[in-house]
């Protein structure tokens, strides 16, 4: 197994939690950081905190120039054509929702169909549902099986002239799976719909190029990519960001103002309304550097392996059983054990110092279409390692043992 | 039997737990009151009773009896509710005055403070909340009554 020295680049992993070795396995929920990024933090409110884009001075030109070096590996990260195609936001949730409220707001009219899936993350429902209650507009669902994919031939019937929009995650918070995004794409392209891809658990396991899948916008957070918290991107097609309307007024948006009219700034700033995340955004370049640095490839091997050994170990314990067994997931497994709430379990793993997320993950269409209340879910990071898996399954056991 | 006040129950729990050498043994003891609490009839099992968070659910019912409150309550998730029997045993059957001015302290005592905001609407916080609205709501009718 490759990536053990990883770990002492990442100070929080030798904290001790109720006086056990933290094993941490709620990297979905958002991963740990490294030194680097901590030190770019405090780096920067240390030698050059200044606001961006308008100053004269040194600080503010440094500040500046750091700011725009994200865009700049951001750009790369996705594999995007152009820098003024990559906004950034809060994260995941607010991207999600400023293409709701500005594409959507512009292109969708009443009698439109906007197709989700079955597997989404609220963050990728809630802003649909808003916007086709004001529109008039109906929502879509592509159905998941029982394996935890999405049904494909049941996506394609979905589609037709009056479908405007697909908006459809990556890969799946609460199953692992990872969704056939080019196939999605392609069939929603050839009725004219455009394309949203929700990153936000994809972009820190797979390879993104946002120019080979062709999605019409791709989103993704910083804390999710071993970045701070606070700040995502936005990925939009050049034409499409400049026939959006703009999101939210002042600041960095602004070109002219009168009292009688406004003139809006170019790409990408017309969508980065006020002083933004200066210190965060500047970090996520550190973040991104450090991906890079140990290599996707070898960050994917890694995890596959822990998943893989996760799964066989997990099947060895009686009545506890894996949802989501699609043939391509990402780092993370979700079980739930018979006759015990996912949430007990929880609690006693904690009192051994592992961390899971239990819960319906902010997925809880797909938990009712699984007929439970939550899972227990572990998932993976470049840090993880077999014999965290072995204090996990060690701890269920016991934890199985006392709760029943 | 003369009937004993909050605090004083409060204190045998915590006295109890000084017993437990580990967290297991405390877990246990929680695991336990959670299968032996008393069950909620089905017919009270209904959205008006639930207290619905991010994890588990809790149905809590309160009785007004003879100037007591009574207590009754269930969960999906047998730790909460053990943690939701010890609110029961200390609160329940006091007056709605009592149970108002109960400061509960005890579940910091025991170790339990991690569960207080477990989340944001189903922690053992928002239970006592819960219980306490009941005491008030009961509190307000009495007066009414005696008016």
């Amino acid at each position: 197994m490759v990536l053990t020295d990883i770990r002492q680049q990442f100070p929080i992993l030798s904290r001790m939690v109720k006086g056990k070795p933290l094993v941490y396995f709620d990297n979905a929920a958002t991963s740990q950081k490294p030194q680097q990024v901590i030190d770019a933090l405090t780096h920067y409110y240390s030698f050059y905190n200044a606001n961006i884009h308008r100053g004269i001075h040194t600080l503010a030109e440094e500040a500046t120039m750091a700011y725009e070096a994200t865009r700049e590996a951001v750009r790369d990260f996705v594999g995007a054509d152009a820098t003024e195609e990559i906004i950034f936001t809060k994260g995941t949730t607010e991207a999600i929702n400023l293409v709701a409220y500005t594409w959507g707001r512009q292109n969708i009219t009443a009698g439109d169909e906007i197709i989700i899936s079955g597997m989404e993350h609220h963050s990728n429902i809630v802003p649909w549902q808003i916007l086709c209650e004001e529109k008039k507009a109906f929502l879509k669902v592509i159905p998941v099986t029982d394996e935890g994919e999405l049904s494909i031939e049941a996506y394609k019937e979905l589609l037709g002239s009056k479908t405007k929009l697909v908006a459809v995650v990556h890969v799946s918070n609460s199953l692992g799976t990872i969704n056939h995004v080019n196939e999605i794409i392609t069939a929603a392209h050839l009725v004219g719909a455009k394309v949203l891809i929700d990153g936000a658990q994809s972009a820190v396991h797979l390879d993104i190029d946002v120019q080979k899948m062709d999605c019409d916008f791709f989103a993704f957070s910083g804390h999710k990519v071993y970045g701070p918290t606070g700040v995502g991107v936005l990925y939009g097609k050049r034409e499409l960001l400049e026939d959006m309307p703009v999101f939210q007024g002042g600041g960095e948006m602004i070109k002219d103002v009168t009292f009688e009219q406004t003139t809006y700034n170019d790409l990408p700033y017309k969508y980065e309304a006020g002083t933004p995340n200066i210190a965060d955004t500047i970090a996520l370049k550190t973040a991104l550097d450090f991906i890079t640095a140990v290599g996707k490839d070898k960050i994917r091997v890694h995890e596959a392996n822990l998943l893989a050994y996760a799964t066989a170990h997990l099947k060895t314990i009686p009545d506890l059983s894996i949802i989501g067994e699609a043939k391509d997931k990402a780092g993370l497994v979700s079980f739930v054990v018979k006759g015990i709430h996912p949430q007990d379990i929880g609690v006693l793993l904690d009192n051994m110092g592992i961390a899971v997320r239990t819960g319906h993950h902010c997925t809880q269409p797909l938990m009712k279409r699984f007929g439970i209340p939550g899972t227990v879910r572990a998932s993976f990071a470049m840090y993880n390692q077999p014999e965290e898996i072995d204090v996990l399954i060690t701890g269920l056991h016991k934890t199985i043992k006392m709760l029943t | 039997m003369e009937q004993r006040s909050i605090p004083e129950i409060e204190r045998e729990i915590v006295e109890d737990f000084a017993l437990f050498d580990s967290w297991e043994d405390k877990y246990e003891y929680i695991i336990d009151l959670g299968k032996k609490l008393a069950e909620l009839a089905d017919q009270y099992k209904i959205e008006e009773n639930k207290i619905k968070g991010c994890q588990s659910t809790v149905w809590l019912k309160a009785f007004y009896n003879d100037g007591k409150v009574h207590f009754k309550a269930d969960s999906d998730a047998v730790i909460v509710k053990g943690l939701i029997s010890m609110l029961i045993k200390v609160l329940s059957g006091h007056t709605p005055e009592e149970i108002l001015n109960a400061r509960m302290d005890f579940i910091g005592e025991i170790g339990m403070m991690t569960h207080l905001a477990q989340t944001r609407s189903n922690g053992l916080l928002a239970m006592i909340k819960q219980m306490k609205n009941y005491a008030l709501a009961y509190k307000i009718m009495q007066g009414t009554k005696n008016e």
